[in-house]
């Protein structure tokens, strides 16, 4: 297994910050989802965020809902998850998140899941609607199994909260860029400078931008002055529309954001 | 502690948020507004006066003896939220919110709608009010309740057709959700039911407890006693928390929630959450929910729009496993039966959701024999479900409705 937070580390100190490119598991076929994750780490992601097909994604837009949907019609079970995690670990270095909605991690058993997610070489858990308020289990059983935990940060977020968001999370804080769900946008908001000033103000060592990201000057803006630019809905539409090998260009074109300018 | 007392964000085990933290912000505000308009007379006020001189409260209470002739001739009283303006107890709740929408200076609403009923209700509030209004309602339910979109439309509210997932109503909240999570400076949520995150299903619940309030006075007046059971349908079960309230600490009354059994809940076909569910998180609390191994909701199916939902509010999962109240699924074909029986016994057409609730007081009644009184929440009228009970009674293609 390995964690985020050192490899997120050694990219700010070699590069201007990390990449971090989101797929989901099982889309659009197991094997062409854990092909063209390899192929994103292949060129230039620096960590993986797999997100687990789940029936009620509050969080998720047009793209990325049409793609779960298709994984879920096509029979994804929580066992391909893990699966996808250990076939990946197996062939690259980056460590590799799992972005999951709360309710299959409950079902499934807080402590399994942990464990399971470890054995598979997985780093930990980015969760878009479990608040540290809620997540009492999640953070004992995470600490057990030395596993990343990601929480969110909104704009909206008060000082309290973004303190508590800093302090219950481990590998990076995930600054929500703007108000709204995943996406590509023309703008990433200037709430996200903003609120990444906060969270180092906070004592965050590493705060990750995300929603709304979809090109390589995108990521080069946000790594001016945050560590790590996820996305999310460029990569999938890319893979919808062109296969893995699209899916790998455009981490490519991504990844020239991450150069020191 | 009185059950009554009881307030969120957890009902024994079941509610809490789980909700992303984009939303926090604006929950919180809810809260903090809603905490200081409890406690407000003027904003008390306001609402009771909206009660009596726009929805028509209270509403009355309708002993129904030749319906009751079926239910083992217990005493049958109904609760007639069906004559409130806009045909339901939804109204209730949504100038609450309406209200307090103003009082935080949100200039516009969103709402998600099943049955069309809420969606009606919260158009009728924001053409009062004169704030802007979104509809979200699942493709299936637009279909089925097409009057409904045009009564939203004629009132000045913009319906959208959700079309991801079963296109239902567990979907239009998705959908609510994420137009709230987009924007939330500016919108305020008007949900329509006690489930969802805190402050929702306490809030809810307490603009919907005058039902139960009003009731328990009303039978008090009419037969000297609490009545033996009260019935109410249950979806997400606002119209149930409502009625159940003002009883939780009455040990001697007994409290059913009808849900809805669909084709069967020994098939995959119902929306009994209670019955046949187990506890997860869904739409922002924990509460018992239809879901698969894996934690995949499970779609619903019910013949009525309002009850085809696969969670329920937290409070009535915690009334549940404390064994306050009793939850039963009533299949569709046994609603519509009775759905046909009041109508023709007692020229009242019900909602079919409120007949769920009619089909399970004949059970009870022949239950709880003819000592019994049974106070029953008819929570909506049928006018809405015309299009249905034609098609399904075959009243428009010269079938007989023998």
């Amino acid at each position: 297994m390995r964690n985020v937070g050192p490899v997120i580390r050694e990219r700010n100190e070699q590069a201007a910050g990390a990449l971090i490119g989101y797929l989901p598991v099982g889309f659009p076929t197991l094997d062409e989802s854990v092909e063209a994750a390899v192929a994103l780490v292949e060129h230039g992601v620096d960590v993986l965020e797999l997100g687990l097909p789940y029936s009620d994604p509050v969080m998720d837009g047009p793209v990325i809902q049409a793609a779960t949907q298709q994984a879920l019609a096509n029979g994804f079970r929580l066992a391909d998850g893990f699966e996808a995690v250990r076939r990946i670990t197996e062939r690259t270095d980056a460590p590799v998140l799992i972005m999951t909605y709360w309710n299959p991690v409950v079902q499934y058993g807080v402590d399994r899941f942990a464990d399971d997610l470890a054995a598979a070489g997985g780093a930990g858990l980015i969760t878009p609607d479990l608040i540290p308020d809620e997540g009492g289990a999640w953070i004992a059983a995470s600490e057990r199994a030395g596993l990343d935990r990601v929480f969110l940060a909104a704009p909206t977020s008060t000082d309290a909260r973004v303190r508590q968001a800093v302090e219950s999370s481990r590998g990076f804080v995930y600054a929500v860029s703007t108000m709204g769900i995943t996406g590509a946008r023309t703008d990433v908001d200037s709430a996200a400078r903003a609120l990444v000033a906060r969270l180092h103000e906070a004592g965050a060592e590493a705060a990750c931008v995300g929603l709304g990201i979809s090109t390589a000057a995108q990521v080069a803006e946000v790594l001016e002055y945050a560590e790590g630019a996820i996305v999310g809905s460029a990569l999938v539409r890319a893979l919808a529309e062109g296969g893995v090998a699209a899916a790998g260009e455009l981490a490519a074109e991504l990844a020239r954001g991450t150069r020191i300018q | 502690m009185a059950l009554r007392a009881q307030t969120g964000p957890y009902f024994g085990d079941f509610g809490g948020r789980f909700v992303p933290e984009s939303l926090v912000a604006a929950l919180d505000e809810l809260s903090e507004a809603y905490e200081l308009a409890k406690l407000d007379p003027l904003f008390q006020e306001e609402l009771a006066e909206l009660g009596r001189s726009y929805t028509g409260r209270p509403s009355i209470i309708t002993e129904v003896p030749r319906f009751a002739a079926h239910a083992g001739d217990a005493r049958i009283i109904l609760k007639r939220e069906d004559l409130n303006h806009t045909g339901s107890h939804k109204i209730n709740n949504v100038l609450g919110q309406a209200l307090l929408t103003k009082r935080i200076g949100k200039q516009r609403i969103i709402a998600e709608t099943g049955a069309g009923q809420h969606g009606v209700a919260s158009a009728t509030a924001a053409a009062l009010f004169g704030l802007d209004c979104t509809i979200y309602m699942g493709e299936v339910d637009t279909e089925r309740q097409a009057l409904n979109v045009a009564r939203m439309r004629l009132l000045g509210a913009e319906v959208i057709p959700v079309t991801a997932g079963s296109r239902t109503l567990k979907d239009a909240i998705n959908e609510a959700m994420r137009d709230w999570v987009t924007n939330v400076e500016t919108t305020n949520y008007l949900f329509g039911t006690v489930a969802g995150p805190h402050p929702f299903p306490e809030m809810v619940r307490d603009f919907q407890k005058i039902i139960g309030e009003e009731a328990r006075e009303q039978v008090l007046a009419l037969t000297g006693a609490l009545p033996t059971a009260v019935a109410a349908c249950v979806g997400g079960g606002s119209n149930a928390i409502g009625i159940f309230h003002a009883f939780l600490d009455d040990t001697d009354v007994a409290l059913y929630g009808f849900e809805a059994g669909g084709e069967g809940v020994e098939t995959s076909r119902h929306a009994a959450t209670i019955s046949k569910g187990r506890p997860g998180v869904l739409h922002g609390a924990r509460s018992y929910l239809l879901q698969d191994e894996d934690g995949q909701t499970i779609e619903s199916h019910s013949i009525s729009a309002g009850l085809d939902y696969p969670g329920v509010g937290p409070e009535h999962s915690w009334l549940s496993a404390i064994g306050r109240a009793a939850y039963r699924p009533i299949t569709d074909a046994a609603a519509m039966d009775a759905l046909r029986l009041l109508s023709r016994t007692e020229g009242i057409i019900p909602a079919i959701e409120s007949a769920h609730a009619l089909a399970g007081a004949l059970e009870l009644g022949r239950e709880l024999g003819p000592e019994s009184v049974i106070l029953v929440n008819l929570s909506g009228r049928g006018d809405k479900d015309m299009e249905t009970a034609a098609r399904y009674f075959e009243l428009l293609d010269g079938g007989s409705a023998e």
